[in-house]
């Protein structure tokens, strides 16, 4: 019985919390973790009839998501951001020294429950990489003597608040700084200035400047709000797309720390335009650290009576702000796969239409926007639309922010005007011996020096934000195996082509890595991404393949120089399969093998 | 007027597959119209009595020069949709080999065998090897429920027995959980077990397999292989089974475990 109360004790704050919502159990299940540990068989049993929703409910939920565990993966759990960018700055030995220093295997947990050791994918650190996260909190600049030291504390059993606060110390690296990162906010400027042009004004404003979406898509933000605003509804809700998961971005992370009030006046703003009541801050998992900061903010937001009622003294205008953890998946950066997620499930995308703006958050319309579109809105709220569509190109108007990572003098965060030259990014970060430039992350484009003139813009190379340089020493096979491994892990499973090609496209590559690879591998590499680019569900299937299609075209000879000069080989090694029948048969005489050579 | 010419439609609610002029009702799918007009357009995850889904893509087909799946896309006057082509063809025929060496699926050995959709569109489609390495996953047999056993060997993550229990038989007995390709099909039960379910031999859940992952104990050879569905013609070519195969609907046991409505917030 002991047992029950103890579960009791320790469950029903949080379902109380929660007020026994079902569509709340993505936040329930990470807040019963936190108590719990993990999230056994029994304990989702318990919560189903909590809730009053099915145990297979709870029980998908739960699987998919990486940072929720059925199982006990140690008081400590370590995992190493294993994004090509990591493994660039050396990840890979800290992580084996760590493995070693703990007598362990790659995700093994130790005896004594103590600690498990794994990789995950890109942290949002590269700038300051290797990083890794303990219990999900985010450590920078890992060294050798920072593994030594992490592995004393957790012997010792340390708990994380007591570890040297210097692990956990986040850099901007602010580089280069224009009209966003380098402009003082006065808070609530934005939000009088909004109401101050009144809602028809304001979207007039945002139509003049033809804002698009810093998300990677680049959809016309006034649209967006627009169709928003007229889609028939009981309830409207902003939601803020935190969920910065594609590898080697970082953008969003800092303007979360370091300008949140820009956000969070963002999203007031939308609200003010399209009608809202609620806000929902989605926040990656990998950005859990940021949380408290982010809530006093907002606490420190009401006070000011920039959220809450009446807000900034405009009657009947109303709206406040909650924010939503993510469990860790990149898919979940997707729109409708957020909006799943914020609703306590799976995170799979939507079949579309209908799109959000007319039916998403509870079936209700819903405007999703990007943490740096947000940012934007607030300074065509207090500059106009005509000022801000004379900055950038005709398409791309206004700055855009580069996470820039790899191997250059200076990483960090870059803004420019769009239109800015790759050759020009290049330089002003020191990166004089650039061979590649992967744009817009693992599911973007990898351009080769020839098209080092080209420009960020929507007219010519549209990105999100990452930019990872790799430089004349670095084999851009090696490149597109690590994205080929993460899109496997990230894939949802919902459609056919994206579950099984992004298993089938990491397979042939770590088959061509193992030097069994001919040149029927390279046809199969492009014959498998054709058919997820053309009858893949989302933007993540179809997309997965990018990379290793650039690089086969334009970085040939990195696959090339594996490949056996032979017509096929297969996958495994045919004599090292007999092996177990020559020990059961106790045979191991020169005809017991094949002739390799043969 | 020729029957190729698409753009002068007489009536508003047409549109063509592949030339041919397809009528339909409005908020018909492409795939509805099309499987009511007796055009065969393939497919797996989708089933009249169910809501579209699109998880599948066997139906992925290319409308107005864009792929898009044809159980989703609502049909829209004048559409131009192609479907019997060989691209369109050859990359089903890859989505289907995919789906074989993902799962484990031995024809011979398989009571559904005649009866199996994956299979019966496998020889429509003239796919002669699965081409990939198979994947060999490790999945579980639950032979625990006295009428209906679960092999998740077969299982090509259509979510049809999802849907239909929770849609038609008002129970949720199923659910995939997992991501990527550690996807599987999960039992509501306390113990994990069909046998503890709510699941009944009757159930619409029960009868929608497209594939032989549920199947129904001691009837796997009544039908003597050579008279199953599709042992005379291709599945191409039952389109009107393919319409028209509803399945037999149980009063709904109002009682059963829902997901309570959602309240705004």
């Amino acid at each position: 019985m002991s047992e029950v109360s103890e579960f009791s004790r320790l469950v029903e704050p949080v379902l109380q919390r929660h007020q026994w919502r079902p569509d709340r159990l993505l936040q329930i299940l990470r807040d019963v973790q936190d108590v719990l540990d993990y999230l056994s068989d029994d304990t989702l049993v318990r919560l189903a009839e909590e809730l009053r929703i099915s145990y297979a409910q709870v029980r998908s939920t739960r699987d998919f998501y990486a940072f929720l565990y059925s199982e006990n993966r140690g008081r400590y759990r370590v995992l190493f951001s294993d994004n090509i960018t990591d493994r660039m700055l050396g990840n890979q030995a800290l992580f084996e020294q760590m493995l070693a220093n703990f007598g362990l295997a790659a995700g093994q947990v130790s005896a004594d429950g103590l600690v498990s050791v794994d990789l995950t994918s890109c942290t949002g650190m590269c700038d300051q990489g290797p990083a890794i996260l303990v219990n999900e909190l985010a450590i920078t600049r890992m060294t050798p003597q920072r593994v030594d030291e992490i592995c004393v504390l957790v012997k010792n059993e340390v708990p994380l608040a007591d570890w040297p606060a210097e692990f956990f110390v986040v850099e901007d690296n602010i580089r280069r700084a224009d009209m966003l990162l380098g402009t003082p906010h006065e808070p609530g400027h934005a939000i009088r200035a909004a109401i101050t042009r009144g809602r028809d004004g304001m979207l007039a404003e945002m139509r003049i400047a033809n804002l698009r979406g810093r998300g990677g898509a680049g959809f016309t933000t006034a649209i967006k709000w627009e169709a928003c605003r007229q889609a028939p509804g009981e309830q409207r809700y902003i939601v803020c797309n935190a969920d910065e998961g594609e590898p080697g971005t970082f953008k969003d992370r800092v303007l979360l720390q370091s300008y949140a009030g820009r956000v969070f006046e963002g999203m007031v703003i939308a609200a003010y335009t399209v009608g809202a009541r609620l806000g929902l801050l989605y926040l990656r998992a990998e950005y859990r650290y940021l949380r408290p900061q982010l809530e006093a903010f907002l606490a420190g937001m009401r006070a000011q009576n920039l959220l809450g009622k009446d807000i900034a003294g405009d009657k009947g205008f109303d709206f406040d702000i909650e924010i939503h953890l993510g469990a860790g998946a990149y898919i979940c950066g997707e729109e409708s796969a957020l909006i799943e997620s914020l609703e306590g499930k799976a995170g799979k995308p939507r079949v579309r239409p209908p799109f959000p703006v007319t039916c998403g958050y509870m079936n209700q319309p819903t405007v999703v926007n990007n943490v740096e579109t947000l940012c934007k809105a607030t300074e065509i709220a207090i500059h106009g639309g005509a000022w801000y569509e004379a900055i950038g190109t005709k398409q791309s108007t206004g700055t855009k922010i580069i996470s820039v990572a790899g191997d250059c003098e200076r990483p960090g965060l870059y803004e420019y005007a769009f239109g800015v030259r790759i050759a020009q990014i290049l330089e002003d970060c020191g990166a004089s011996e650039a061979m590649a430039v992967q744009v817009s992350g693992a599911s973007g484009v990898c351009l080769s020096e020839r098209e080092f003139g080209r420009r960020i813009a929507f007219e010519d190379v549209p990105t999100a934000g990452s930019f990872m340089i790799f430089d004349t020493q670095r084999d851009l096979f090696e490149v597109a195996r690590n994205f080929a491994h993460f899109f496997r892990h990230e894939s949802c499973g919902f459609c056919t082509p994206c579950r099984t090609g992004t298993a089938l496209l990491s397979d042939l590559m770590d088959k061509i890595a193992d030097g069994r690879g001919t040149q029927y591998e390279m046809n199969e590499l492009l014959r498998v991404q054709a058919v997820m680019k053309a009858s893949s569900h989302c933007g993540l299937g179809q997309t997965a393949g990018n990379a290793v299609a650039d690089t086969v075209q334009k970085f040939r000879p990195a696959y090339e120089r594996r490949l056996a000069q032979t017509d096929f080989m297969p996958a495994f090694d045919l004599d090292a399969a007999l092996a177990k029948g020559r020990a059961i048969t106790g045979r191991d005489d020169a005809l017991a093998h094949l002739d390799q050579g043969a | 007027m020729s029957d190729y010419n698409t753009s002068g439609f007489d009536s508003a609610n047409m549109f063509s597959i592949d030339g041919r002029r397809i009528p339909f009702k409005p908020g018909q799918t492409i795939l509805q119209a099309a499987l009511e007009a007796g055009v065969y357009i393939p497919h797996l995850c989708h089933h009249p009595d169910l809501k579209p889904h699109g998880s599948c893509k066997l139906c992925t087909v290319t409308v107005n020069g864009r792929n898009g799946s044809a159980c989703t896309a609502r049909a829209l006057p004048g559409l131009e949709v192609e479907n019997d082509t060989p691209a369109l063809n050859d990359r089903r025929r890859v989505l289907l080999q995919m789906l074989f060496v993902e799962g484990d699926h031995f024809c011979p050995g398989c009571e559904k065998s005649g009866n199996c959709q994956l299979q019966a569109l496998a020889y429509d489609l003239e796919m002669v090897a699965p081409h990939f390495r198979h994947f060999f996953p490790k999945r579980t047999v639950d032979a625990s429920h006295p009428d209906i056993w679960l092999d998740l060997n077969r299982c090509i993550m259509c979510e049809l027995c999802v849907r239909a229990s929770r849609d038609i038989d008002g129970k949720n007995v199923f659910m995939l959980a997992g991501r990527g390709a550690n996807s599987q099909v999960v039992v509501n039960s306390p113990t994990g077990l069909l046998k503890d379910s709510a699941l009944t031999a009757d159930d619409a859940a029960a009868q929608i397999c497209p594939v032989g992952a549920i199947l129904h104990k001691r009837v796997g050879y009544s039908v003597p292989i050579g008279q199953r569905q599709f042992d005379d013609a291709t599945i191409g070519h039952q389109v009107e089974y393919l319409a028209r195969r509803h399945i037999p609907i149980k009063p709904v046991a109002v009682d059963a475990p829902k997901m309570p409505e959602k309240e705004g917030v």
